[in-house]
């Protein structure tokens, strides 16, 4: 495949691999790629055993479907089940858990949850049935924001008065920096989001090397981005540099996507607070509708409990996703936890840190990298 | 603790969870829903905890269920039959490459092959909602007596019944179907030992890709044609050239990925696949990457894997090349013993990872 295959290449990524390990030499590197998509391009490819040992990487907070409390999941159904109602989600929200059971499970159970691939066709429905109220499941951050912006300006354009969003848009910012602000931290640096930045651009993370002296470098999401993102970090410890970097320049512009950052900017502003899976309540980091589109938000128009529900206590992802413990060592993961059962955060979406590693990586370092010499094409 | 000693100590800590969530795979799922929902037709694990849960209590008893993709009759005379029987619910009803009829027809077919039986005959039931157009109906029902003249299986008995408006989509087909397995003939789980060759019969992910695409919700076009096909033919061609086969299966509902792991579980050994060697058409590798969707784990409907010894996978493999149904077949991976049930990915990119069981649907990922 073009465009693809030339990102995959097994002899670059040894090269870069024989860099990797040069540079981190006997000292050992903990870094956090931010962004679902990285944790989801690490294990399917099998990166973590191709890394030496001495380099570890932690799964953060961007996977936007895991970060979604089990409080709005609750509200998400609640709405589902409104007579009349057409509720449309991404696919990977439908298997998240609330409090009791989930949105294929309502689906089962008679509401009618469908799921669409972005939010305009969520407003296709909407035109298609003017008999029926359609809600849209909004989730995602600065990466799908602006698509909903866009629907949002289109269904106030076209007068749809059957529409509305249940907004659930997160910031990244914020809990990269609740991270940072964590007593138990122990990470050397960052792989920064490659399709947030695409939109809001590189400016944003300055705080990262300025105020907490961590680099930062914004990845692509194959597997060769990772690599060389990874030997660019390690480029900078060694040169006792601390900075805002961007591998992945082929997408992302050092000021972002003006256009979307001006959308958004006027269909949504920022909640107080909000509460995120595993991290608890983050002030500024979450996004609801304006006033102006009032008669679009779903929080406006339909009574929700809005109860707030509390993380299960076995549940470690908060440490997970703050580096301090691997998935592997909560006390749950992989028994009462797995991605049919999940408990935590961490297990829910394929891009969550615990579902990856039990999906993927549930393999001894040893026995992958035997069975990867033995390859059956390079005899 | 030194640097060292303390990797060795959560390494070893790290295996023992291993372990333990290795044993807690070979539990059998649970069945925690009150409720029927999409996953439990999906053919993962909520699939597998709905039979165990319902289905083998009340049919099979206390006997232990050998779960394969025919059941085996043993006549008085000592000839041994297959018997199979599958549903139809495709939507939509026609799709490029064919429609629900041929993959009617097809699916018995193949599941009475993958047993290493001779399909002798059909049986078709219709389940048709009132208001279907008969038109449509028609149009059905031809292509299941082309597909099965074409397969020299006839159906040779059947049934209606029409539900009220809304209680059906349209139209189910449930079909059944004979074989006679010819004598010596022993394909399971239980031959399989290491280093025998896996071999996949064709390009695979053909047909859920043109299914997904014609169902038109995805605002993406492409030539991806269904791969709808009898299997019976191509599976009589193997076997003559590699005699020893020890297993087959065809990688329908939950793909390739899926009956991989059904061969890694029951026989207890590791299913080794090279991502580099999967035949996947362009297509098809493109519509999944866009959707984020493993071709693994996308159905197939003319497609077998078989595991074949490794004496005799020279020979599998040109036979199968040289049938127009096997161009395209290739070795996919091989059988190791360790870590045992489960299968490995040796990827592209030079790393490793595991293929687990799906748990639902595949869905496509937000971002």
């Amino acid at each position: 495949m073009r465009f693809v295959d030339e990102y995959r290449d097994p002899s670059a990524a040894r090269a870069l691999v024989a860099q990797i390990t040069d540079s981190a030499g006997d000292d050992e590197f903990k870094f956090m790629e931010v962004c679902g998509g990285h944790t989801h391009t690490i294990y399917r490819h099998g990166i973590e055993h191709v890394l030496p040992p001495s380099v570890e990487l932690v799964h953060g907070p961007g996977c936007p479907v895991c970060v979604i409390p089990m409080g709005r999941v609750d509200d998400a159904i609640s709405l589902a089940k409104e007579p009349g109602v057409i509720f449309t989600s991404f696919g990977d929200m439908m298997r998240v858990p609330g409090s009791r059971g989930n949105l294929l499970k309502a689906k089962a159970e008679g509401a009618d949850v469908r799921f669409v691939y972005s939010p305009l066709d969520a407003l296709r429905i909407a035109i298609d049935h003017p008999e029926r109220d359609v809600v849209f499941f909004a989730v995602g951050f600065e990466t799908t924001a602006p698509s909903t912006a866009l629907t949002l300006l289109q269904a106030r354009a076209r007068r749809v008065g059957n529409f509305s969003v249940f907004s659930n848009h997160v910031t990244i910012v914020p809990p990269i920096r609740a991270i940072l602000e964590s007593p138990d931290l122990r990470l050397d640096g960052f792989l920064g989001p490659g399709h947030v930045s695409t939109v809001i651009g590189q400016r944003p993370y300055r705080f990262v090397p300025d105020q907490y002296g961590k680099p930062l470098v914004t990845a692509g999401f194959e597997p060769l981005d990772i690599l060389q993102a990874i030997a660019m970090l390690l480029v900078q410890i060694r040169e006792g540099r601390r900075a805002v970097e961007n591998q992945y320049s082929r997408v992302v512009r050092e000021e972002g996507n003006p256009r979307a950052l001006a959308i958004l900017a006027e269909v949504f502003e920022l909640r107080p607070y909000f509460e995120w899976r595993g991290l608890g309540f983050i002030s500024q980091s979450a996004l609801k509708l304006r006033r102006e589109f009032e008669s679009f938000d779903a929080e406006q128009r339909y009574r929700l409990p809005g109860l707030r529900v509390a993380d299960p206590k076995a549940c470690q992802c908060g440490e997970v996703l703050k580096g301090v413990i691997k998935p592997w060592e909560c006390k749950v993961f992989g028994t009462a936890c797995t991605p049919e059962t999940p408990i935590g955060t961490c297990m829910v979406s394929s891009e969550g840190a615990c579902a990856a590693y039990y999906n993927f990586g549930r393999m001894h370092r040893e026995a992958a990298v035997t069975l990867g010499r033995r390859s059956v094409s390079s005899r | 603790m030194t640097d060292v000693a303390h990797r060795a100590g959560s390494e070893g800590r790290e295996a023992a969870v291993f372990d333990r969530i290795e044993a807690f795979r070979r539990r059998r799922p649970r069945l925690l829903d009150d409720v029927v929902t999409l996953a439990h037709g999906a053919g993962g694990k909520a699939s597998a905890a709905l039979l165990d849960a319902v289905f083998l209590p009340g049919f099979a008893g206390d006997k232990p269920a050998t779960q394969t993709d025919a059941a085996v009759v043993v006549l008085p005379s000592g000839e041994r039959l297959a018997f199979s029987t599958d549903s139809f619910v495709v939507k939509p009803l026609r799709f490029p490459g064919g429609s629900a009829g041929h993959l009617a027809v097809h699916g018995t077919i193949n599941d009475l092959a993958m047993m290493g039986a001779r399909p002798l005959a059909l049986s078709a039931a219709f389940v048709l909602e009132e208001g279907f157009q008969i038109d449509s109906l028609r149009e059905i029902v031809a292509d299941m007596a082309e597909a099965a003249a074409a397969a020299g299986v006839p159906i040779v008995t059947g049934d209606t019944k029409v539900v009220d408006h809304g209680a059906a989509d349209g139209m189910y087909i449930s079909t059944s179907g004979i074989g006679v397995i010819p004598l010596g003939r022993e394909l399971s789980a239980a031959r399989v030992s290491d280093g025998d060759v896996i071999i996949a019969s064709g390009t695979i992910g053909d047909h859920g890709t043109a299914v997904m695409l014609a169902r038109g919700e995805l605002a993406l076009e492409a030539d991806i044609v269904s791969d709808t096909a009898p299997l019976h033919e191509l599976m009589e061609c193997l076997l003559a050239a590699a005699p020893s086969t020890r297993w087959l299966r065809d990688a329908t509902r939950g793909g390739v990925g899926t009956v991989c792991n059904e061969l890694a579980r029951d026989s207890d050994l590791t299913v080794v696949l090279e991502e580099a060697a999967l035949p996947v058409r362009p297509a098809v590798a493109a519509a999944c990457e866009l959707l984020g969707i493993d071709p693994l784990y996308v159905a197939n409907e003319g497609k077998f894997v078989a595991v074949v010894a490794p004496d005799e996978s020279a020979a599998a493999l040109s036979a199968l090349n040289g049938h127009p149904q096997g161009e395209d077949a290739v070795q996919i991976g091989e059988i190791r013993t360790e870590p045992a049930g489960i299968v490995v990915l040796l990827t592209k990119f030079g790393g490793t990872r595991i293929v687990d069981m799906l748990v639902g649907d595949p869905l496509p990922r937000i971002c």
